[in-house]
């Protein structure tokens, strides 16, 4: 039941490791069932190149239900495929037809070298929100949670821009290789709330400084971001991590 | 005798916790820079865990598997997280929050621990917002409730449908606050393979660092397991892919029991299989059965399209069955009814594994209000249908969407198809008050522990427990353990237990190698999970349980000769990874299946079909099976049983009924 008759041509990058040039390698795949998510016609791949003895694809996953950030592949020049808001686990393979060549690249960005095939290193992402993504409240200190009323709005405002899940869709889009989308929905969500304001000079200045040490580039206002970005996170958080960031330097 | 202390402290249930935090014993500040505490997992309980204890001033080491600690199981959960505040002046407490978590379990968690929950709930409310956790508000500003399963009370906080991304990313960033101010250290895309235990007491690990294929050793005073459930033994779950009992069940090979495996929660609304190429299954919020009917055809094996079924030769199985709930039964009876009309013969879809949740009654209905709302006399049909998809829309949208994403069907237009899925595990590693294993040193916090849920868990509550073990638990009982051991340096990882546990990490490592056979580990892992899904999942008896051990034993054996793990051990190799996660799980399907056999009852999410009622409900045995069952690792893959009786004192125990 499970079969379906797709034929696939993948173009796959292959690296064996960081040091080790990599390039584009074609297999065929039939069979493929239009309910089969992306990943799982990698499983497919994966299945047919154990049986064969040869290195399987290592590829980033985990919860396949588009919300751990984890999965990240750059399919057709696209990250994460041709569906807007959607991850590549969620994406299935009836958004593409029987017979089509799929090109499917690692995450490509100076700060994000690639591990191994498609696995890149995301690790700058922590360090960055370890340098001011947080409210230092340790535990034990909290107040009342509702002795601090929160305006609806801004609530909702502060939230989409949690939405973010770290994948660096943002970053593979940029022809800056920019990670402005993703550290201004953190700045956003923090500066938007009462609870955010005391450190909000500190965190502007720190967060975007181990931005630029990362060597993430910077926002020529393209708007790919936003285009790509699985959750919708919106441009409008750049033009606040901008404020909050001139702001900061002012008051120094 | 049973070797299991509780360590329940003496007092009313209300005074328990509140005395033994006065009276617990403390580790001086200068004192906690040279203890070293190793986490291992970064979800809510570790990385809460992680954080708090490093602002005590403890070095912290985090381990997780993932490349970023953000990106633990946690992050998934939909619904909410409970908590005792009773903001919506509803007549809720401490007290009811405890008796409804304890009912919930079906009478098989333990009181004291569940107390504690319910007391600590309100405050991780506070401190999840005074990190900025972004939690749903109404307009004057303050905190939103919604109902949830099993409650009378509106006590469930949330933030729309991503309830637990908001508060796992409130502790990865008091984590990595921790983590920039050099207090932890983190070690993501680490897997830990092994515990070192010097003179019975837990001393470090073994991690592979998943890049570069290298085994280190690595030292702590005492070592907490934040690892999650076992739930992917059944292969498919709604389970991450990479949520793995590796940790645990290490654990359990050096001496920590096992509390009782066999309780698996099966939630009834996901969506179905769609083909053997399946990898993973996805949950539909509980909320969707409010408004939705579920149903499938009377006759057998049906082929219609379900719009073209009539009203009267449609079969709603849990409105007929269960007059006084309807659709609204709990999780586990939910589920079980399901199954029961798929294996009869009646499911749908494809694969005949699938019921209906069927929301036309619903549109018609909301169709009719909503055109009275506007003041539209004598709407058309299309009109009132249109009115009603808007106010479906307006509740459910992003579900539907989901749906709709997965399946490619629209579910405004056709039933949806859903079927039950392995969810959550209430079983895991037996720990005693302290949350300390029978491993003196070594703890487990979260969905790792057996202690909260009993045989049942309640939605929302799972996120609650996890953040009070990490945030406001174990900050205080580990210096029950740690006060005692100020004296004890930290000792060099060229120590012969180190040694010693590294060779027998790299002798599995090997032997998977040499193996050379045919099979992928995928192969296995499938295999297993159907053995364990058709004998140890929503229903079990004596005769499939015997069968399954049977099989798990021969498809182990199978394994290990007939295994192929392609590449090479000193590189990033998920099939190695894999490997050592599923040779753990054809251990563990062992224990839950002697487990299930072994508790002649049912209760919660064990249902035993020898066990039940004239009408088919669980039927459960207070005078013979009122204890934690703690299985202790004797070797070879046997194990003894010990039995933690259950004492309620402050509940009365009482039949859990539906009808």
């Amino acid at each position: 039941m499970s079969h379906g008759n797709m034929k696939i041509t993948l173009k796959v990058w292959r690296q064996k490791n960081a040091k080790i040039n990599g390039q584009l390698v074609t297999y065929q795949l039939n069979d493929i069932s239009p309910d089969m998510s992306f990943l799982e016609m990698f499983d497919v791949l994966n299945e047919q190149l154990i049986t064969k003895g040869e290195d399987p694809v290592a590829f980033d996953h985990d919860c396949r239900e588009g919300i751990c950030g984890m999965c990240s592949m750059f399919i057709n020049g696209r990250p994460h495929g041709p569906k807007n808001k959607v991850t590549t686990c969620q994406l299935h393979m009836r958004s593409f037809k029987d017979g089509d060549t799929i090109v499917v690249e690692p995450w490509r960005a100076a700060a994000f070298p690639v591990i191994k095939d498609l696995t890149v290193d995301r690790t700058a992402f922590d360090r960055i929100i370890a340098k001011g993504g947080f409210i230092s409240v340790n535990t034990g200190n909290a107040q009342d949670a509702n002795s601090l009323p929160i305006p609806k709005h801004d609530a909702d405002k502060s939230f989409e821009a949690a939405a973010c899940i770290g994948c660096g869709a943002c970053v593979a889009t940029c022809k800056n290789s920019s990670a402005m989308l993703f550290v201004s929905a953190k700045i956003s969500q923090l500066a938007l709330l009462p609870q955010g304001q005391v450190e909000r000079v500190a965190r502007a200045k720190n967060m975007v400084a181990q931005m630029d040490a990362e060597g993430f580039g910077n926002c020529s206002n393209t708007g790919a971001c936003e285009i790509e970005c699985p959750k919708g996170i919106s441009l409008e958080n750049i033009a606040r991590m901008n404020r909050e960031f001139y702001v900061a330097n002012l008051k120094d | 005798m049973s070797k299991l202390d509780s360590k329940i402290p003496e007092g009313s249930i209300e005074q328990k916790w509140s005395k033994y935090k006065s009276s617990v014993a403390l580790v001086n500040p200068a004192n906690k820079r040279s203890l070293e505490i190793i986490v291992v997992g970064s979800g809510l309980a570790g990385s809460s865990a992680a954080a708090s204890l490093a602002e005590m001033g403890y070095k912290v080491k985090v381990f997780c598997f993932q490349d970023s600690p953000r990106r633990a199981h946690s992050i998934a959960a939909q619904g909410g997280i409970n908590a005792a505040k009773n903001y919506q002046n509803d007549g809720d407490s401490t007290y009811r929050l405890f008796y409804d978590t304890i009912k919930g379990g079906d009478y098989r968690a333990r009181e004291g621990n569940v107390h504690r929950l319910a007391e600590v709930s309100a405050s991780i409310i506070d401190q999840c917002v005074a990190q900025g956790v972004p939690l749903a508000r109404e307009y004057g500003g303050m905190l939103s409730n919604r109902s949830f399963g099993g409650t009378q009370v509106q006590r469930t906080f949330y933030a729309a449908g991503q309830t637990g991304q908001q508060l796992l990313l409130g502790a990865y960033s008091a984590l990595e606050r921790q983590i920039g101010l050099g207090a932890v250290e983190m070690y993501s895309r680490h897997e830990m393979l092994e515990v070192v235990t010097i003179e019975g007491k837990a001393r470090g690990i073994i991690a592979r660092d998943l890049i570069t294929g290298k085994l280190e050793r690595h030292f702590g005073h005492a070592v907490l397991l934040c690892t999650g459930g076992y739930g992917n033994v059944f292969y498919l779950s709604t389970n991450a892919m990479g949520s793995n009992v590796t940790a645990a069940w290490k654990a359990h090979k050096k001496g920590a029991f096992f509390g009782n495996p066999c309780y698996t929660q099966i939630h009834p609304t996901c969506i179905p299989v769609s083909g053997d190429h399946q990898s993973k299954l996805t949950l539909m919020s509980e909320s969707l059965r409010n408004d939705g009917r579920i149903w499938v055809p009377k006759k057998a094996g049906d082929t219609r399209k379900p719009n073209e079924i009539p009203e009267e030769e449609r079969d709603y199985y849990l409105e007929r069955r269960y007059p006084a709930f309807g659709n609204l039964v709990p999780r586990d009876v939910a589920s079980r009814a399901a199954k029961e009309r798929c294996d009869a013969g009646f499911g749908v879809g494809a694969s005949k594994m699938a019921v209906y949740l069927d929301y036309k009654a619903a549109i018609d209905r909301y169709g009719k209000t909503k055109a009275k709302t506007l003041g539209v006399d004598n709407p058309t049909p299309a009109q009132l249908r249109d009115f009603g998809k808007q106010v479906v829309e307006e509740k459910y949208g992003n579900l539907f969407e989901m749906y709709e994403q997965i399946t490619g069907e629209n579910p405004y237009e056709v039933p949806m198809r859903i079927y039950p899925a392995v969810h959550y595990t209430m079983g895991g590693l037996w720990v005693d008050y302290n949350l300390m294993t029978t491993v003196p040193g070594m703890y487990a916090l979260g969905e790792a522990n057996f202690s909260d849920h009993g045989a049942n868990r309640l939605g929302a509550s799972a996120l609650m427990q996890g953040l009070a073990d990490g945030y406001f638990v174990i900050p205080y009982t580990i210096g029950a353990y740690l006060a005692n051991e100020i004296r004890t340096k930290a000792i060099p990882t060229d120590h012969e237990a180190f040694v010693n546990a590294e060779k027998e990490v790299q002798s599995q490592i090997d032997k998977f190698f040499a193996i050379k056979g045919t099979k992928s580990v995928d192969h296995f892992h499938k295999r297993l999970g159907k053995i364990m899904w058709d004998k140890c999942g929503m229903a079990r008896n004596e005769k499939g349980l015997k069968e399954a051990i049977q099989e798990i034993r021969a498809l182990r054996e199978e394994f290990w000769k007939d295994l192929r793990v392609t590449g090479e051990p000193n590189e990033l190799n998920p099939e190695l990874e894999k490997a050592g996660r599923v040779a753990d799980f054809l251990e563990l399907g062992e224990l839950m299946c002697i487990d299930a056999l072994n508790r002649n009852e049912s209760c919660g999410g064990h249902f035993r079909e020898e066990f039940q009622t004239e009408e088919g409900e669980a039927n459960r045995d207070d005078v013979n099976y009122s204890y934690v069952a703690a299985w202790e690792n004797k070797g070879n893959n046997g194990w003894e049983l010990h039995k933690e009786e259950l004492k309620f004192e402050a509940i009365k125990i009482a039949a859990r009924s539906y009808k």
